[in-house]
């Protein structure tokens, strides 16, 4: 699908078998022992010394800058991570077969859920160095950009399509040199759109983990994450103007300087050109290719890549003429990794097995079940609200051209901002009007990711054949029939796409947003990410141990028992050719 | 004729793809000829007559189940230099220019800048390309683009060119003014080119191009007859010596195997219920009945050669067409001459209604796989099954790929005949109409 705002979460998997349920017990077991393990650790840590925060505004530019830096060196580390876990998924049967349904279910994990073991886990690496939170908060970064990357790249290797490959076979270049000349540039638009696409999600998680308390323990890392901590808990009004102007500046900046120029960059990758497709136009990336001097370091670049992409080792080398594969050893290789990943598998078992019956009550977990349910409640009716107000708009926007130059990337821009700086806001209405903190705490959830049903409705608008808009038009079809027949079929994979990452965008804010803070006031609604949070700060790790795997377990259920069957419906059904 | 040295072997190639389970599906079998040095080879085919696999193997793309392939005495097992390939859908890289397409192979071996530069010019300049250095590939037109794709091929310098159906995505126009530059710069001799290879579906291109062709039969592929063409390049496609040979092609390409060309009896073709039906959609095969009983072609046996011509068909539109035709029997084909039988005479007066009838009728009766499922669904209590049933009996004697387009053409073919209704949605045959 073109032009849909949104990650590669929502893509067609293939039917679930038991790899998934293996993957599924694999990463909760190991997501068990390292919380559990990190509690046994809670005691020892030593905590270093904690960098005084300023309030004042002349000091944001270098807390900005900080936290850009935590921002991009994630964004590496996810590249590398894709690269390397992406490629070996797409190149590997056996590997695959483990490594994409261990994603699948990773990507359900609630982000900020497992900040406190990472802190303390990192803590304890760096032997109370500022390094271990530094490392902490890259780490949550990086998990909250990766998967979608790493599955999109997997995809596009996937697809690569075959002439292609028999090409670059046929003229003998290497594997180093099919990496970097075919396979890296088909899968760029796919991984640099779902590159940006992290980058504006992550700015949330950004900003929450860069000030935490853990077991009781304020850390906090010099950042625009940690100035909005200290203001919130100052009950600072000021300073959280600046911070929310020093945010605005930062996205715009990372918006007009990154974003676009990549995306428009990544044009030049497609296969061909798309006549419907509106083509990404970026001032700084024309400045980059019209300017002399910058051409001349583009030109510097591309020399460099160039010998890098030719290194004369890596070059394909005259083997002797012997395949010589030794079956009997294949065998062995076979059995012997079977045999090690059952192993981990049973390990796991028992250690699940473990924790449900010793280490937590069931009473407990019914408990934690049913402020799931809470939670998975409010999610549905703020996925259901945010339709009925955005769809009509989105539609009418989507019908109007001029409307839609100006609103799209208003909403993209809005998409990256960290809704959580609005929290205290709504906190301080929420107390100023006295009301109903389970109720009006909810919308915070879906306030940063209502975007992508907004943006999504627009582009399946746009991508309506205007000759089916006219044909339409010559019947008199008019009122509910329109809408009915026409429109609502028409933008529906449009539509669950955005929805898809709504709803799971709002399951990791729901750890934030359902416990809002302003100075000495705390508001905390029922629901399980009030529940995560008040574990966290408490320092129970068996708790938090739960607390995620039952936000895991929601998360992963209803994409398989709701999304996922629509996306496919969506899918085979609704999707014009 | 002069003699010159062998330069490609291909022996006893045979290559089958494992299906899942014990099941295997035989592609070629027992294919053996010799590439001489100085000559352009046609494998001339069906499409699904392994000829591009036999291609892929010959690069050493695709390794074999039996026997081997040599270059210059040295057995295949990888791509060698010396042989490179041309591709039907240019399989240019989109995200670097012309020249850098070019350079590819050049530097795939290594060689500096400078130099790669250098060659890679050389050859744009052979295929008179020279200005389009810096285009991106989708600024190129097809007949462009495949230029290119030369243009790749030789700047690596290779003895023997492959090519896979290199003109067929290109217009008619364009693809004829590709031949005669092909053939201009094989004759000039500036390229190390010793010998040309290449697949094709469409006859007179084998006739045009080809010193020596080779006619492939179907399932699995094999070399069924091979013609030496004699004539100097460059040839015209109306003198009689070339027209004699088309003809020749197309009896060869009608005629079942096992039937004697000369056998003047005419014969139906019978299928049984695995057979890889052509994929003809209902209402092209009604219009070219309707062009048969058409005042120009009624009541005489039309020459396949000249209908081709006349309706801008290549083989692979005409040749499923005739098929179908005659696996209805609402035709008959002998010696490259079709002629319609009194059903298929009957069939072009009638209304939609009687056609309907008709079809349903010969459909039952010709077509083993429409009579099963309809004797499947009578049999079944709520009158229905799912498609996938009649997949997998399919799948038990072909490919998946051939299984799939086999039951959509049926389910295509029964829908309109009325024999069975088809959802989409739940991929349900039944009896009932909606």
């Amino acid at each position: 699908m073109k032009n849909t705002y949104t990650k590669s979460e929502a893509i067609s998997w293939p039917v679930p078998n038991y790899w998934d349920g293996l993957a599924l017990i694999l990463v909760l077991a190991v997501l068990v022992v390292m919380i559990m393990g990190t509690g046994e650790m809670a005691g020892h840590y030593q905590i270093g010394q904690a960098i005084p925060i300023s309030l004042k505004p002349s000091a944001l530019p270098y807390y900005a800058l900080l936290s850009v830096t935590r921002m991009l060196i994630a964004l590496m580390c996810s590249l590398i991570f894709t690269f390397t876990i992406g490629t070996l998924a797409a190149k590997n049967k056996q590997a695959e077969r483990i490594i994409i349904p261990i994603i699948d279910v990773l990507q359900s994990v609630p982000i900020l859920g497992y900040l406190s073991f990472t802190v303390i886990g990192f803590l304890a690496l760096f032997h109370g160095s500022m390094l271990g939170p530094e490392c902490a908060c890259i780490f949550v970064i990086f998990t909250s950009q990766v998967w979608n990357m790493t599955l999109s790249f997997y995809q596009s290797l996937r697809t690569v399509p075959e002439d292609l490959k028999e090409a670059t076979t046929i003229f003998r270049l290497s594997a180093w040199q099919t990496f970097w000349r075919l396979e890296v540039p088909f899968a760029m638009p796919g991984l640099l759109w779902n590159a940006m696409l992290s980058m504006s999600g992550s700015w949330v998680y950004l900003v929450a983990s860069e000030a935490i308390t853990v077991a009781n323990h304020n850390i906090t890392l010099p950042g625009i994450g940690s100035y909005i901590a200290l203001a919130i808990s100052h009950a600072n009004k000021t300073a959280m103007v600046y911070a929310i102007v020093a945010m605005f500046i930062v996205i715009f900046m990372y918006d007009q300087l990154l974003f676009r120029p990549l995306v428009a960059w990544s044009e030049k990758f497609k296969a061909e050109e798309d006549a419907s497709e509106i083509v990404s136009q970026s001032w700084v990336l024309n400045l980059f290719q019209r300017a002399t001097f910058f051409q001349f370091i583009g030109s510097l670049f591309s020399k460099l890549g160039d010998s890098i992409i030719n290194i004369k080792l890596l070059r394909k080398q005259y083997k002797p003429t012997s395949d010589f594969q030794n079956p009997a050893l294949l065998k062995l290789l076979f059995v012997a990794w079977n045999i090690v990943l059952y192993g981990i598998i049973l390990f796991s078992v028992s250690v699940l097995f473990h924790f449900i019956f010793s280490a937590v009550s069931i009473m407990q977990i019914q408990h934690v079940a049913f402020l799931g349910l809470i939670t998975a409640m409010r999610v549905i009716s703020m996925i259901i609200l945010s339709s009925i107000i955005w769809i009509p708009i989105g539609v009418w926007i989507g019908l109007n051209p001029k409307a839609s130059q100006i609103v799209q990337p208003i909403a993209q821009f809005l998409a990256a901002f960290p809704v959580n700086l609005l929290f205290p806001v709504a906190a301080l209405l929420i107390l100023h009007f006295n009301l109903n903190v389970n109720i009006w705490t909810s919308p915070l959830m879906i306030l940063g990711t209502q975007w992508y049903i907004l943006f999504n409705v627009i582009a399946g608008t746009i991508a309506l054949p205007n000759n089916l808009k006219m044909a339409v038009q010559t019947l008199n079809v008019h009122g509910w029939l329109w809408w009915k027949k026409l429109i609502l079929p028409g933008i529906f994979p449009y539509y669950i796409t955005g929805v898809i990452t709504a709803a799971g965008g709002a399951w990791n804010i729901s750890i934030l947003s359902e416990a809002v803070n302003w100075g000495s006031t705390h508001l905390h609604a029922t629901g399980l990410g009030a529940y995560i949070t008040h574990v966290t700060h408490i320092g129970d790790f068996p708790r938090i141990a739960l607390g995620i795997t039952i936000m895991s377990l929601y998360v992963l259920c209803i994409n398989r028992l709701v999304w996922r069957p629509l996306y496919k419906i969506a899918e085979s059904k609704f999707q014009i050719r | 004729m002069r003699h010159h040295n062998t330069i490609l072997e291909v022996i006893n190639v045979k290559k089958s793809f494992r299906k899942k389970a014990s099941s295997e599906l035989l592609v070629l079998d027992h294919v053996n000829f010799d590439i001489k040095e100085r000559e352009i080879v046609a494998i001339l085919g069906k499409s699904g007559s392994g000829k591009s696999t036999l291609l892929r193997i010959i690069a050493g793309l695709v390794k074999t189940t039996a026997g081997e392939v040599r270059f210059r005495g040295n057995k295949i097992t990888e791509p060698v230099d010396g042989l490179t390939m041309i591709f039907q859908h240019f399989a240019l890289l989109p995200w670097l220019t012309v020249l850098e397409n070019v350079e590819l192979g050049l530097e795939a071996r290594g060689i500096l800048k400078a130099e790669r530069r250098d060659r890679a010019l050389e050859a744009i300049d052979i295929v008179g390309l020279d200005g389009f250095e810096s285009a991106y590939p989708k600024e190129l037109s097809g007949g462009m683009s495949q230029r290119v794709g030369f243009a790749r091929a030789l700047v690596v310098d290779p003895e023997v060119l492959l090519m896979d159906e290199p003109f067929s995505a290109l217009d008619v126009l364009t693809a004829e003014n590709l031949r005669s530059d092909l053939i201009n710069i094989w004759q000039s001799e500036k390229t190390n080119i010793k010998a040309v290879i290449i697949v094709t579906h469409n006859i007179e291109e084998a006739a045009l191009l080809a010193d020596r062709i080779f006619v492939f039969a179907n399932d699995p592929g094999f070399i069924r007859k091979e013609l030496t063409v004699d004539i100097p390049h460059p040839r015209n496609d109306q003198s009689n010596q070339f027209r004699t040979i088309v003809d020749q092609i197309y009896t060869l390409m009608t005629t079942p195997i096992g039937v004697p060309i000369a056998q003047r009896a005419m014969t139906f073709k019978t299928i049984d219920m695995y057979y890889r039906l052509p994929q003809v959609e209902i209402s092209s095969l009604t219009g070219f009945i309707e062009t048969l009983a058409s005042p120009e072609y009624a009541n005489r046996k039309v020459g396949l050669p000249d209908l081709a011509e006349e309706l801008h068909f290549e083989i692979d539109d005409l040749f499923p067409m005739t098929e179908a035709l005659e696996i209805l029997r609402f035709a008959y084909v002998l010696q490259g001459d079709i002629e319609l039988t009194e059903k298929g005479k009957l069939f072009s007066e009638a209304d939609i209604l009687t056609r309907k009838k008709i079809f349903s009728e010969h459909l039952m009766s010709y077509v083993p796989i429409i009579s099963y499922i309809r004797e499947q669904l009578d049999q079944e209590t709520k009158h229905e099954e799912l498609e996938n049933t009649f997949f997998k009996e399919l799948e038990k004697k072909l490919s998946k790929q051939s299984a799939e387009e086999v039951l959509k053409i049926v389910i295509d073919w029964g829908r309109y005949a009325e024999i069975f209704a088809y959802d989409y949605n739940t991929g349900m045959l039944s009896l009932e109409n909606p």
